[in-house]
């Protein structure tokens, strides 16, 4: 059986990485005693797959996981088992059967939205936005194994709205190697990330 | 002092900043918090090092939960932060908080923290420093929190006795309680102002030590004469308190977001050591043996696995393979546990208690390398320090192993122990090689031995506390030969960096002059003393010149027999006559068997017949005592010899 859950990742849980986040994941289907598939061979893991990974200090709803049981088990149990063996800074919002042959939650990610708050309000934001996106490329460097190499920010960038002087709306791409991260553009905004409360709004999928 | 929602906003800007900064958030599944003001006594159990290891610390775990049963206590915890947040929160002004509320340590009633070993000193005053507290127990008034330290290390607590205001000699469990029974007399008491008063009702306590109740003396020559009391009632000799019979285990671990060194649920099989390794500090301070049965380690599995969902268990005690149930435990775990793709790990295990149905048992868990501690590779030097294992015992096992599906073999030794020439390193090599030819012969080239060489140093109440430690160019010699011979293909050696070692020498078997020490040594910056990069030996070399003290006279000397160390004031009730006879012993080459063969009486069973007496049976693996007498053994036939080699 594969399951989809749909979940909010809070306070607590914000400083916990995408790797530390499925080994937590892992422990709470383990307290639920599902019946967890685990995959073949010498160091045989449980089958389960996070969607797309959130940066450390954001908090989120509507992150998904993927899991797969060795059998059939109600949608209705699977929840009431889940929900209170849940570690503080989890809650499930959704859980859905899928169809076992779709491809994996990773590649069916097409793009996130986020909502930013900021501690200060910026003064003329929308201006700042509109000069932002008036740029055909916003050349900007990541580091990659140690090296710094150049990438275009612009194309990442799908959606970008102020509301007021203190809060932002993205809708930044999620596709595997062009994924646009809510910190860099607030730094091209010429805004202090560490200012700003990030929260991830939605996953958008391929088919949704 | 800030307050802890001052702390917390302070938090909010600094943690997006620092590495890891799930360490410092607190906030885990099963961590306890309680309503801050309706409860009478709150403590901080404090691991002076940070959240990675702390966390995977049995001893504090095990008070956590302990407390915090009680209603009218809370405790909570508090790890030294890493470097990066060290300097922020210094920066930001942010005191060490507790995890749980982040309310800083300074509002709490006591700071209890754990040492179990020596390297943890000097963070121990970083700790208190960052806390805001006076590091010298001299210097603290009622208004400071009650600073309280246990573990293994504490059986020698001399070099820490002048920031400490009382150590646990020996198990907490009971011990804790007792201490904030006092605190909380002295809380309601019309003299709650008095901190004398208070030490000296804690030092009526079985198993407390409070420091500032005696005096040090030393002859002119530098060594030790004698421990004086400064108020009559004060105990002397201060025993250590034991559990007459282990506690119910606990199950309900916190599991951490972030990963740490052992993530895993502790679950204590077994307490105390009857082999008697002489190196072994461990095997002579956790005495008597007491063992859990296996129904309730089985039950306290199932538990741990409900409460936190880990996968991995640990069965922990110093030689689990003499636990006396032992396969029928692992047999057990998989027939209960097999569907849930636990993995249980068994560390210390003895080569020659590790029998074939024990592997077949451990077979079926996840595979990692398999684990086995010889100390030693020539028999001069196994019946020196006590550890009688046969080569060819050693290889028969390292191929049942291989046989069994595992590809490395992890072997650890020591170099170091007395008497220890270049031959005896070089015969460490010729096993480690040997080993792996054996493992050739089963699985081929995928056969792989790991050796763990690490550097003996003489601990306190141990049959080797006389004898000097390598000098760092011995020692250097050791290694090398090591790293010349153990080379190529399906090998690897792991060596300690012998600065780091000497630290641990001087501080082991100090006394009270090392205190100033450690404090010079803390401010010309010294501290994580155990991590390689921290490591400030020119500090410590330093300390040691402004403070006039001659590191050598701690570390090199041969101490006569007739010596009085600086911690037999603190007793772990074996005899002296015990210690010395074994020593002698050693340099015969002559061995004692496991003392469940026979009793040697050590002391346990004079100190504690009253105990062992109304928990008669399997529970202690000390013989039985009746009408307040040990059956069998008159104390001058004692100690037969197994082997004269």
């Amino acid at each position: 059986m594969r399951l989809k859950i749909t979940f909010a990742k809070t306070k607590a849980m914000r400083y916990t990485s995408h790797l530390d986040l499925q080994r937590t994941w892992e422990r709470t289907l383990r307290r639920a005693r599902l019946p967890l598939a685990y995959s073949q061979g010498f160091n045989p893991h449980p089958k389960i797959n996070l969607g797309a990974a959130l940066p450390l200090g954001f908090t989120s709803q509507g992150e998904m996981i993927e899991v797969w049981l060795e059998e059939q088990v109600p949608l209705r149990e699977i929840e009431s088992t889940l929900t209170p063996v849940l570690p503080p800074g989890l809650k499930i919002q959704e859980i859905q059967e899928t169809e076992t042959r779709l491809p994996k939650l990773q590649t069916s990610i097409q793009s996130t939205k986020y909502l930013v708050n900021l501690s200060q309000p910026i003064p003329e934001l929308t201006k700042r936005i509109d000069e932002l996106l008036s740029h055909s490329s916003i050349i900007r460097q990541r580091r990659v194994k140690k090296k710094r190499k150049d990438y275009d920010l612009r194309p990442l960038i799908l959606g970008l709205v102020a509301e007021g002087d203190d809060r932002l709306h993205m809708h930044l791409s999620a596709l595997p190697g062009a994924t646009g991260r809510p910190d860099e553009v607030l730094k091209a905004l010429d805004i202090d990330p560490l200012t700003a409360h990030i929260h991830r709004s939605t996953i958008i999928q391929k088919d949704s | 002092m800030l307050t802890f929602t001052e702390i917390q906003s302070r938090l909010e800007r600094v943690l997006p900043t620092v590495q890891k900064p799930g360490r410092y958030t607190g906030g885990e599944l099963n961590q306890v918090v309680k309503d801050w003001d309706t409860v009478n006594t709150k403590v901080a159990l404090v691991f002076p090092d940070i959240y990675d290891l702390g966390m995977s610390n049995l001893g504090l775990a095990i008070l956590y939960d302990q407390l915090n049963q009680r209603e009218e206590v809370l405790a909570e915890r508090a790890y030294l932060p890493w470097a990066d947040m060290e300097a922020a929160m210094r920066e930001n002004e942010i005191p060490l908080y507790s995890l749980e509320t982040k309310h800083p340590l300074t509002d709490f009633d006591i700071i209890g923290i754990s040492l179990p070993y020596e390297t943890l000193y000097t963070s121990t005053l970083n700790a208190l420093d960052l806390a805001g507290i006076p590091l010298f127990s001299a210097e603290r008034g009622p208004e400071h929190p009650l600073i309280i330290a246990g573990g293994h290390s504490t059986f020698n607590p001399e070099p820490m006795h002048a920031f400490i205001d009382a150590f646990v000699i020996g198990e907490g469990e009971g011990a804790i309680q007792e201490i904030v029974d006092v605190v909380q007399t002295h809380q309601q008491s019309a003299d709650s102002g008095e901190r004398r008063a208070l030490l000296h009702d804690l030092s009526k306590i079985w198993g407390v030590y409070v420091p500032s109740l005696y005096e040090a003396h030393y002859h002119d020559d530098g060594t030790f004469s004698s421990v004086e009391k400064l108020i009559e009632d004060a105990p002397l000799p201060i025993d250590k308190r034991i559990e007459a019979t282990l506690p119910p285990p606990t199950t309900r671990f916190i599991v951490p977001y972030v990963d740490t060194v052992h993530n895993r649920a502790p679950i204590e099989i077994m307490r105390g050591c009857t082999r008697g390794c002489r190196f072994c500090h461990a095997g002579m301070i956790t005495r008597p043996v007491r063992e859990r049965t296996v129904d309730e380690v089985i039950e306290a599995i199932e538990e741990a696995i409900r409460h936190t969902g880990f996968e991995e268990i640990g069965l922990l005690s110093l030689s689990s393979s003499d636990y006396t149930h032992v396969v029928e435990l692992i047999e057990k775990v998989h027939e209960r546990f097999g569907e849930e793709h636990l993995s249980v790990s068994l560390p210390s295990l003895r080569i020659e208690s590790v029998s074939v149905d024990l592997m077949d048992a451990l077979k079926g868990g996840r595979k990692g390398g398999f684990t086995l501690a010889p100390e030693a590779a020539t028999e001069k030097m196994r019946a020196i320090i006590n550890k009688p294992v046969s080569t060819d015992q050693l290889l028969e096992t390292a191929r049942e192993i291989y046989s069994r599906g595992w590809t490395t073999i992890k072997l650890y030794f020591m170099i170091g122990h007395p008497s220890e020439t270049l031959e005896d390193v070089q015969a460490i090599a010729d096993l480690c090689k040997a080993v792996v030819a054996e493992g050739r012969k089963v699985i081929g080239g995928r056969a792989k031995v790991n050796a763990g060489v690490s550097t003996f140093m003489p601990k306190p109440h141990t049959p080797f506390q006389w004898v000097p430690c390598d000098s760092i160019e011995q020692i250097k010699a050791k290694q090398d030969l090591l790293k010349e011979e153990l080379r190529g293909r399906g090998l690897k050696l792991n060596w300690n960096n012998p600065y780091e070692t000497q630290l641990e020498a001087w501080l082991s078997r100090g006394d009270r002059r090392l205190a100033e020490v450690v404090y010079q040594a803390w401010k010309r910056g010294a501290k994580f003393d155990a991590w390689g990069e921290h490591f400030n030996y020119e500090a410590w070399m330093d300390a040691f010149e402004a403070v006039g003290l001659d590191l050598q006279f701690y570390t090199h000397r041969q101490r006569p027999l007739d010596e009085v160390f600086p911690w037999e004031h603190l007793s772990t009730t074996l005899r002296k006559k015990f210690l010395t006879q074994d020593y002698m012993w050693s340099l015969e080459g002559r061995m004692r068997i496991d003392c469940r063969e026979q009793c040697f009486a050590c002391g346990i069973l004079p100190t504690f017949s009253g105990l062992r007496r109304e928990n008669p049976g399997d529970v202690w693996q000390c013989p039985e005592v009746s009408q307040g007498r040990v059956k069998s053994i008159k104390e001058q036939d004692l100690l037969p010899v197994i082997s004269d080699q």
